[in-house]
């Protein structure tokens, strides 16, 4: 699904990541963890397209060239990132965001555009499924949403989207156990076959609801080292100092 | 077409011009001309004393220029003030007798009469150049006693009205183009709405310019008796020439006690091209007056076309606890101009104003909120608020707010906000990442910027309105 090779990027001339190779396979769940500017939001921000990095190295998805490849394509093509930092939109209806999105998706996957009812089932259906007051939608996009509620929009637009790869940009931090539980809920009824995750966070506490199948460790710039969950728990005792 | 030609077409699809045989007065302004017009449009003498007055006046004043954007000298002699489509010269009795072309033209701009006589919900009053060719649903309006026609036929059909009311709010000595105005306007809209009565649908005038070297000059006159109420809407666009084409219009409104009107603008006059050439002069005098008790006026604007925009609708809030309304979106994008805003005059007591407006400009443009809230020694617990929001898109372009504020009364209470902000690029990407592509992102957060303004736009056209905003703008995010 995503293979990134000896991927190097920098910003203003400043290198952050450092030659970094990553495969996740469809199905796949990968966490990724690392201390603060180690390079991880970087990561994110390269695999949605973000510009304003410079880029060397391969990132493929699905087969094709991702550099070639702008950032509202890279979403219709099936990459979803869930931002560390939702952005505010005001007077822009959050129902009515997220319908332009799913359509716009929807028309590049070659479908027909979603009509008002049948989205509005969808997302009784999804907000319902997940324990998410259906009220947020009716208001302005983030705005004057709480540190939970942003990242709970995040989720469920990651739900009705329905893409192949998701990136959650640690969107477990600053969650109390409540709204954990409900990211966490998000990814694991997703989970499938052919779906897979990147799954960014600082803290082993996400982990605890979502089983990786592999877990990097990322310093410097580059993925230092690769195990199982057990690697989480080890990192949550003895911190990211003793990897290197 | 020529791909030229498709590619302009596709910036400004109202562009095109119809070929038809038009009757001109000689050009030029002189007494001669302003005889002319008021002859062919077979006024009483009253009016074309008027007329003179105004005329005699134009002679020895000068066009204001305090105004920020500046345009090159405009010879008034070179000018026709008087442009009719030769088939409407003897005014059609009802639509089947309009000129099949003039009806074409008005169905390419989205607005098809025939079929609208047919449609339940908007009256519309079309004028083209200098004459009205066509108004809808009259019948159902006459039932409840609404006047809703063309001024030149007010003039000889409602005279007592037209001689109590015109001129009242704008004194024909008000400003040059005020007065130039009163001395040749052409056509425009007429309504009377009687006392207790509800109008059962929106009224709209759609305006176009099709004529070469032709100026417009429309008059609008709106009286609401009391108690009754009124919504209103003006569309307006031109073909794209490569001259500038002036268009002078002046809107007098009158709510009496406990009337309403509400009167909302949608100006896509032709803007120019890419590089500034061409395009309107849109330099029009709107006001109203509250001139019952609890009396209320609600301008709303969508100024998207023109190359210069240059207005200022306002409301004279003379009767006791009156409420002045202004909601205004003025778009601006490549070289066009706009320096726009409101007057609110507040005489009577507890009168109230609400200000919202929004600029918007891209490209090389340059936007100007310039407001004024003048509260006057008798206005006891007047109450004004004023919101001005400027949003930029890219480093070349410009927005300005200059409010003025006068207060004789201490008892009153004046507000006034203002931001400016730059389009968020964060925000673009964090769209972008949902799928949407820059054009799209762009208009749903110019959309959202302007939300509180759409909202005061009568269902009908508020989508239509959301449309402009997103092509006015397109091309201008890299």
């Amino acid at each position: 699904m995503l293979e990134i090779k000896n991927l190097k990027t920098s910003i203003n001339n400043k290198a952050i990541l450092k030659g970094l190779n990553l495969t996740i396979k469809p199905g796949e769940l990968h966490a990724i963890m690392g201390p603060n500017g180690s390079g991880k939001s970087t990561l994110a921000n390269v695999l949605s397209g973000k510009t304003g990095y410079e880029i060397s190295g391969e990132l493929n998805f699905e087969g094709k060239n991702l550099k070639e490849i702008s950032v509202e394509k890279r979403a219709q093509k099936g990459i979803f990132l869930a931002f560390q930092y939702p952005l505010e939109i005001p007077g822009v209806n959050t129902n009515n965001f997220l319908k332009t999105s799913l359509n716009s998706v929807r028309k590049a996957r070659g479908e027909k555009e979603i009509d008002t009812l049948a989205f509005l089932k969808l997302v009784k259906e999804k907000t319902s499924e997940l324990g998410i007051d259906e009220k947020i939608l009716s208001r302005q996009l983030n705005v004057g949403f709480s540190g939970g509620e942003k990242k709970k929009n995040e989720i469920l637009q990651m739900k009705i989207l329905n893409p192949d790869l998701s990136i959650l940009d640690e969107t477990d931090s600053g969650l109390d156990i409540d709204a954990l539980k409900i990211i966490a809920k998000g990814v694991n009824s997703s989970r499938s076959k052919n779906k897979s995750f990147l799954v960014i966070t600082h803290y082993q506490r996400l982990l605890d609801y979502i089983k990786p199948d592999f877990v990097h460790v990322l310093s410097d710039g580059k993925i230092v080292r690769t195990g199982c969950s057990e690697l989480a728990e080890e990192l949550e005792k003895t911190g990211y100092q003793t990897i290197n | 077409m020529k791909q030229e030609e498709l590619k302009k077409s596709k910036e400004y699809k109202y562009g095109f011009i119809t070929d038809i045989e038009s009757v001109k007065a000689p050009k030029g302004l002189n007494e001669e001309v302003i005889r002319f017009i008021s002859n062919i449009k077979k006024e009483p003498n009253w009016m074309l004393e008027w007329r003179l007055k105004a005329y005699n006046r134009l002679k020895n004043i000068k066009e204001p220029n305090w105004q920020k954007p500046k345009y090159p000298k405009i010879n008034y002699q070179d000018l026709y003030y008087y442009s009719a489509p030769k088939s409407a010269q003897d005014k059609p009795k009802n639509l089947d007798e309009v000129d099949p072309k003039l009806l074409e033209t008005y169905k390419k701009l989205g607005i098809p009469l025939k079929e609208q006589e047919k449609l339940v919900g908007v009256a519309v009053d079309a004028v083209f150049d200098s004459v009205s060719v066509a108004t809808t649903f009259k019948d159902k309006l006459t039932e409840k006693g609404i006047i809703f026609c063309p001024i030149s036929e007010a003039i000889q059909k409602h005279p007592e009205l037209v001689k109590k009311y015109l001129g009242s709010v704008i004194p024909i000595t008000d400003h040059y183009f005020a007065t130039l105005n009163s001395a040749v306007f052409t056509d425009g809209s007429f309504v009377y709405i009687p006392e207790g009565v509800r109008c059962p649908m929106e009224l709209s005038t759609y305006f176009r310019i099709n004529a070469s070297e032709t100026g417009q000059f429309e008059r609008t006159l709106i009286i609401a008796d009391k108690g009754s109420y009124v919504s209103y809407l003006e569309g307006c666009t031109a073909p794209m020439r490569d001259e500038n084409q002036l268009h002078a219009a002046n809107v007098e409104l009158i709510a009496l006690d406990d009337a309403e009107i509400k009167y909302s603008t949608v100006q896509n006059w032709y803007p120019g091209d890419k590089d500034g050439k061409g395009g309107i002069y849109n330099f029009v005098t709107k006001r109203g007056a509250c001139r019952g008790k609890n009396s209320k006026i609600s301008w709303t604007q969508v100024e998207t076309g023109s190359a210069i925009t240059w207005k200022y609708p306002s409301c004279i809030l003379q009767g006791d606890n009156s409420v002045g309304e202004f909601y205004s979106i003025a778009i601006t994008n490549n070289h066009q101009k706009a320096d726009t805003g409101t007057k609110m005059i507040h005489l009577g007591k507890n009168t109230k104003s609400k200000i919202i407006s929004k600029g918007i400009s891209a490209g090389y443009a340059d936007n100007t909120y310039r407001g004024l809230v003048d509260i006057s020694k008798k206005a006891s617990n007047a109450r004004n608020y004023t919101q001005c929001d400027s949003l930029l898109m890219g480093n070349e372009c410009g927005a300005h707010t200059v409010p003025y504020i006068k207060n004789k009364n201490s008892s009153s209470i004046v507000e006034h906000e203002a931001t400016t902000s730059k389009i968020n690029e964060e925000q673009l990407y964090y769209c972008n990442q949902r799928g949407l592509n820059q054009e799209e992102a762009v208009g749903l957060i110019v959309n959202g910027f302007c939300k509180e303004v759409l909202q005061q736009l009568p269902m009908e056209f508020a989508v239509e309105a959301q449309k402009l905003v997103g092509i006015s703008l397109e091309g201008s995010v890299g």
